[in-house]
């Protein structure tokens, strides 16, 4: 995973011819501002979506201007409010508890099977991966209406079973896959050791194995955490009743509405719904970026 | 990527056989470990597939039992629906759009970032933020309110409101795509640094230029992360949602011209209850992405050069 850090020492030599320093030094000038220039233009909706969450109503729409006249903190206190008479609080909670129960489930059910694949010998072994990793391809659609019915007959529409059970079960193939990958490169040794050492699978797997998949956990975590929060389709589907709204539902709300006195609010709640991924990047960019990078190329 | 591969079933035989334990214990440790998935991939995946194929042949509605109709729902679907293909098309345009757009430019700020000395790993991050922000509700309300009327869009172009037209909505929405060209980004990057830098040395050499240099190493040598990149970016491309629902208040306006082929299989299933209609959308998405991921596989082997084919 840090294959990053020892490219720059090595770039360093081949630009230390001394007349080709000068021109090398202007690109390398109009490299950054030609970056920076993406980044700003990249980063613009961000910075109205924040500029806009503190704006009074009248100015929303009004202007290209950024900033605000004023700061409207009201927007702030109006989206803590909620919707539907449901607070905030509750709904972030609810939303945490969603993104939460997802996260333990897909570590721990996708870590289970990508040791078998990664490490055990089974029958069918072969197809069985094959047939994995087919369905990360598989359409999501083509499975959900049944899933609904499914869950329908158990009486779990409108409760977050549905939402985080198939967790527990490896459905998000992804991640078995990442993982999967991942303990291929630990070495075999340290299983084989813990075996003479009288260790079966089971022990070998949580006292061995688990411990060194500590980065691809993280990186399942995260992205879990991630890609929950931000699900809308599935949350569109299984919840109705508001007091079990997430954020995102919440949101939706106010697409309906769109009147653009509720602008201010409606964006407020926006940057609210935003900020957990914006910490958890911050946070875990180099897990998350190198995750990114991990995920496929590496056969 | 062809890790399917590497299991010598002989191999495999002997090694468990000379272990102390029964083999028979090893294997249903394996299965132990493999419980969850093998419950989830059945109950989850492959039952509820069949079902849906079955459903595909039927009038249902979730409350009174699904009634066989053949394969009214496909004719209907085909030769009486013009919202269908509409959906079709809206679809189809937005993946021939989008992908190629956010593909290239992930390749060409991958190319910038590749040899540069400091400030790449702030870069790459950057520009991978708005993937993981992009796929959220509140992006695409920003996204909306940028490209309506009076928005940011309006003011700079004088086009009016994107949103509100048909045709550019869908451009609109293209362009959320596009914006987040972080994550393919970051695997070409990472591609890119694999390749061996004595290559180009050597090209440099023999006096290739720099488009050369691109056409002759990078491309062959980054072929198969660019068709990793290609694959899975159509396949998502084609199950778009969110940013439809949010850019048209979920009725995929104006005059359809947002109505993905996803917003509509919802509307159709549970807004309309008409689930086995839904089911036969579902079905021919799953062929259609099976087909194109086919074809591009099929393609591949006539640009996908694989270095290390050899010796795996």
């Amino acid at each position: 995973m840090t294959t990053q850090t020892s490219t720059p020492t090595r770039t360093t030599v081949s630009a230390s011819t001394a007349d080709a320093r000068k021109p090398i030094a202007w690109r390398r000038v109009a490299l950054h501002a030609g970056c920076l220039a993406a980044l700003l233009v990249m980063l613009y909706p961000l910075a109205w979506l924040l500029a806009t969450s503190l704006k009074p109503a009248n100015e929303v729409i009004a202007s290209l201007n950024l900033l605000p006249s004023h700061l409207e903190w009201s927007n702030y206190t109006t989206a803590l409010d909620g919707v539907n008479n449901v607070s905030v609080w509750r709904l972030l909670g609810n939303s945490l508890l969603i993104a939460g129960g997802a996260v333990v489930g897909n570590v721990l059910s996708c870590s289970l099977a990508a040791y078998a694949f990664a490490r055990l010998r089974f029958r069918f072994r072969g197809p069985l991966f094959a047939f994995m990793i087919a369905t990360i391809m598989l359409p999501h659609h083509a499975v959900l209406i049944p899933q609904y019915i499914i869950f329908n007959k158990l009486g779990m529409v409108n409760t977050y079973w549905p939402l985080i059970l198939p967790k527990f079960l490896a459905t998000e193939a992804f991640f078995v896959f990442l993982i999967v990958q991942f303990m291929r490169g630990l070495p075999r040794e340290l299983e084989e050791a813990a075996r003479i050492d009288g260790c079966g699978p089971f022990r070998s797997f949580f006292l061995v194995i688990l411990p060194l998949t500590r980065p691809a956990l993280i990186t399942t975590a995260i992205f879990t955490f991630i890609w929950t929060w931000n699900d809308f389709f599935t949350q569109l589907i299984y919840l109705f009743s508001p007091e079990k709204f997430t954020l995102t539902l919440a949101l939706r709300s106010f697409v309906d509405a769109s009147s653009q006195s509720a602008f201010g609010p409606m964006f407020a709640m926006s940057v609210i719904a935003l900020l957990p991924i914006v910490l958890f990047f911050l946070a875990f960019q180099r897990f998350l970026v190198e995750g990114m990078a991990n995920s496929g190329i590496k056969g | 990527m062809t890790t399917t591969t590497d299991l010598p079933a002989g191999r495999a035989r002997t090694r468990t056989a000379t272990s102390k334990q029964p083999k028979r214990q090893r294997e249903g440790a394996a299965w132990v470990f493999l419980s969850p998935w093998v419950l989830g991939a059945a109950v989850l995946t492959l039952l509820p597939m069949a079902v849906s194929l079955y459903l595909s042949f039927t009038d249902y509605d979730l409350f009174s039992a699904p009634h066989w109709v053949g394969l009214r729902n496909y004719t209907q679907m085909f030769t009486e629906d013009p919202r269908y293909w509409r959906s079709v098309g809206t679809t189809l345009t937005y993946v021939v759009i989008a992908v190629p757009l956010q593909l290239g430019l992930a390749l060409v700020v991958a190319l910038a970032l590749k040899n540069m000395k400091r400030g790449k790993g702030f870069y790459r991050s950057a520009f991978y933020a708005p993937s993981l922000l992009g796929a959220s509700m509140s992006v695409a309300l920003v996204w909306r309110a940028i490209f309506n009327d009076g928005g940011t869009v309006d003011h700079l172009l004088g086009t009016g409101g994107w949103v509100n037209r048909p045709g550019w909505a869908l451009l609109a929405v293209a362009l959320l795509t596009v914006w987040q060209f972080g994550a393919p980004m970051v695997i070409f990057l990472a591609g890119l640094q694999q390749i061996p830098g004595e290559l180009y040395e050597a090209a440099q050499v023999d006096g290739a230029s720099r488009w050369r240099q691109f056409l002759s190493i990078t491309v062959p040598m980054l072929s198969p992360v660019i068709f990793f990149n290609l694959v899975l970016q159509t396949i998502q491309a084609f199950q778009v949602f969110t940013p439809a629902f949010a850019v048209s208040a979920g009725k995929g306006g104006p005059a359809d011209s947002t109505l993905f082929y996803t917003l509509y299989l919802y509307d159709r299933g549970f807004v309309a209850s008409h689930m086995g209609y839904a089911s036969a959308m579902a079905w021919v998405l799953l062929l259609v992405i099976g087909a194109v991921t086919a074809v591009l596989f099929r393609t591949s082997r006539s640009w996908v050069f694989y270095a290390s084919e050899g010796d795996r």
